[in-house]
């Protein structure tokens, strides 16, 4: 009896605990279109999370696209399929590496200092402060953040595309003596719009995503710098699972037949 | 503070009215029915020793904390049914000195004092920078302060950059959470005063929780103390130490033996 009541309360706390976020979310959508609006917040939010984020992004991405071309040429050239290298390389980055990588990237970068500097201001009071200052901390502090996440995470994922196939072209070219035009050509013919804009959904998703989880668990930090700490890896190891769930979620309305 | 001003308060309708508010976490009892008038310009202390919910009494009043019985006027508006824009007037109506004075971290000391100017009341920049420096002269701190960022601060010039924040938009009530909690005696004085004056020249009504007697004689016109989730006596601060009242003597004289058992394991 005790292993079932057991398993029925751990069901109900998990319950409560989407309950919990939902109404958060919920709340915080609201804020999104309803002024005021703090541009200037999103303004310092967009350049956290996109300017900031541009080196860790690029360096992943260049990575990316040099490995798997590498390896792609490994396994391909086993059966005399190497013309096709950069049409893998292209669709893989575009498609899935470039926004999930770049997601979980931006996740322990952003999510982690969101939910710091958002339980931080929770454990001292300075959320009680912005309220009794008459300003809603949903508009001050967690919308400029979740559209800042929706805005940027596609530029970064754009940008990370460009610099992934660059990788690839490197590789593909200095080292697997492709032609360069040929490399180019190649990718550029077999890639799909679709293969974009998928990707550049993803990103959207994934950057809402990261700053969501973010700021539920900064917002609802407690017990001091112990709490603090909780939430942050709390807001990392959630906004990962998240992306890489949604990307299944997501490849699955855009491609599945 | 003399008592004239307490007398002001008496015979109008109240400016903050608590009849049986009630406040519980979990099977926590912090308030178990809290009845308070604060007139307008009294200063009322509520005294108490740590964790006996006197935060969590004045988180109630702001609306931070939704009590789960009872009625809170502001003004004969009940807070409590107050949402959205309505509730956001009525905080207007507040300021607050927090106990650890909850400056934020990413502005500088100016923008800290101004925020309810520029981000409440929308005003420009300019102006609410020179009411900020004004503000800022009030509470004794000159314009090198204002650009400083509240990590550069000790912690008597954060809790008066607190209180020049409290004041900047010239509430009509003020909060003060542990104004002197971690100051040294000078400087918690130092406080004291600006307090005294400032609740004087604003004609605030004002309402402070400590546990520093010295603070409580200070500024109170009333005192009452808190005990259990109940108010359990009030009385001017003449009253305070002629009192027969074995748990406000015990709390005053700061004895470890009393009514007030402290939950202490002896070897």
């Amino acid at each position: 009896m005790g292993f079932i009541q057991l398993i029925g309360r751990t069901f109900l706390a998990f319950l409560a605990a989407v309950g919990r976020l939902a109404i958060f979310t919920g709340v915080a959508l609201s804020h999104c279109v309803r002024p005021p609006f703090y541009g200037r917040n999103l303004l310092r939010q967009m350049v956290e999370i996109g300017y900031y984020s541009l080196p860790v992004v690029g360096l992943t991405a260049i990575f990316t696209g040099m490995v798997l071309t590498l390896q792609t040429h490994t396994g391909f050239a086993r059966f005399q399929a190497e013309s096709v290298i950069p049409q893998v390389v292209v669709v893989s980055i575009t498609r899935e590496l470039g926004p999930v990588l770049a997601g979980l990237m931006v996740a322990g970068r952003i999510g982690a200092a969101m939910a710091a500097e958002i339980g931080t201001m929770r454990v001292t009071e300075q959320i009680d402060a912005l309220t009794t200052l008459a300003t809603n901390p949903f508009k001050y502090l967690i919308a400029p953040r979740l559209v800042a996440g929706v805005i940027c995470l596609p530029i970064l994922v754009l940008i990370a595309d460009i610099i992934g196939v660059f990788g690839g072209y490197l590789i593909g070219t200095y080292k697997l003596d492709f032609s360069a035009g040929a490399y180019l050509q190649n990718a550029r013919a077999f890639l799909e719009p679709m293969d974009v804009i998928s990707g550049l959904v993803k990103a959207a998703v994934f950057g809402f995503l990261i700053a969501l989880m973010g700021c539920y668990h900064g917002y609802n930090s407690q017990g001091g710098a112990q709490g603090v700490g909780a939430a942050t890896t709390n807001a990392v190891v959630s906004a990962s699972i998240l992306i890489l769930s949604f990307n299944y979620v997501i490849t699955e309305l855009f491609f599945a037949r | 503070m003399n008592q004239e001003k307490a007398a002001d308060g008496q015979g109008k309708t109240p400016k903050i009215r608590l009849r049986g508010v009630k406040k519980s976490f979990g099977d926590n009892h912090v308030l178990r029915g809290i009845d308070l008038d604060i007139g307008e310009g009294e200063s009322i202390v509520v005294i108490g020793g740590s964790g006996t919910g006197k935060s969590v009494l004045l988180k109630c009043i702001l609306g931070l904390l939704r009590p789960d019985e009872g009625l809170i006027e502001v003004d004969g508006e009940d807070v409590s049914r107050l949402r959205g824009k309505d509730l956001e007037r009525m905080r207007r109506k507040f300021g607050m000195l927090f106990q650890n004075a909850a400056l934020f971290d990413s502005l500088p000391v100016w923008e800290n004092v101004a925020f309810g100017l520029i981000e409440g009341d929308r005003m420009n920049k300019k102006e609410a920078h020179k009411i900020a420096l004004q503000k800022l002269a009030a509470v004794g701190l000159d314009e090198e302060v204002a650009g400083l960022f509240p990590a550069e601060l000790s912690g008597g010039m954060k809790k008066r950059v607190g209180l020049a924040r409290a004041i900047a938009t010239n509430p009509e009530i003020v909060f003060f959470d542990e104004p002197t909690t971690g100051l040294d005696p000078i400087m918690g004085d130092v406080i004291n005063d600006l307090i005294v004056q400032i609740v004087h020249d604003l004609g605030a009504s004002a309402l402070s929780i400590t546990h520093d007697m010295a603070s409580a004689r200070k500024i109170a016109h009333r005192i009452t103390m808190l005990y259990q989730g109940r108010l359990i006596w009030s009385g001017t601060v003449a009253e305070i130490d002629t009192t027969d009242n074995a748990y406000v003597k015990q709390f005053i004289h700061g004895h470890a033996e009393g009514p007030i058992a402290m939950p202490v394991l002896r070897p």
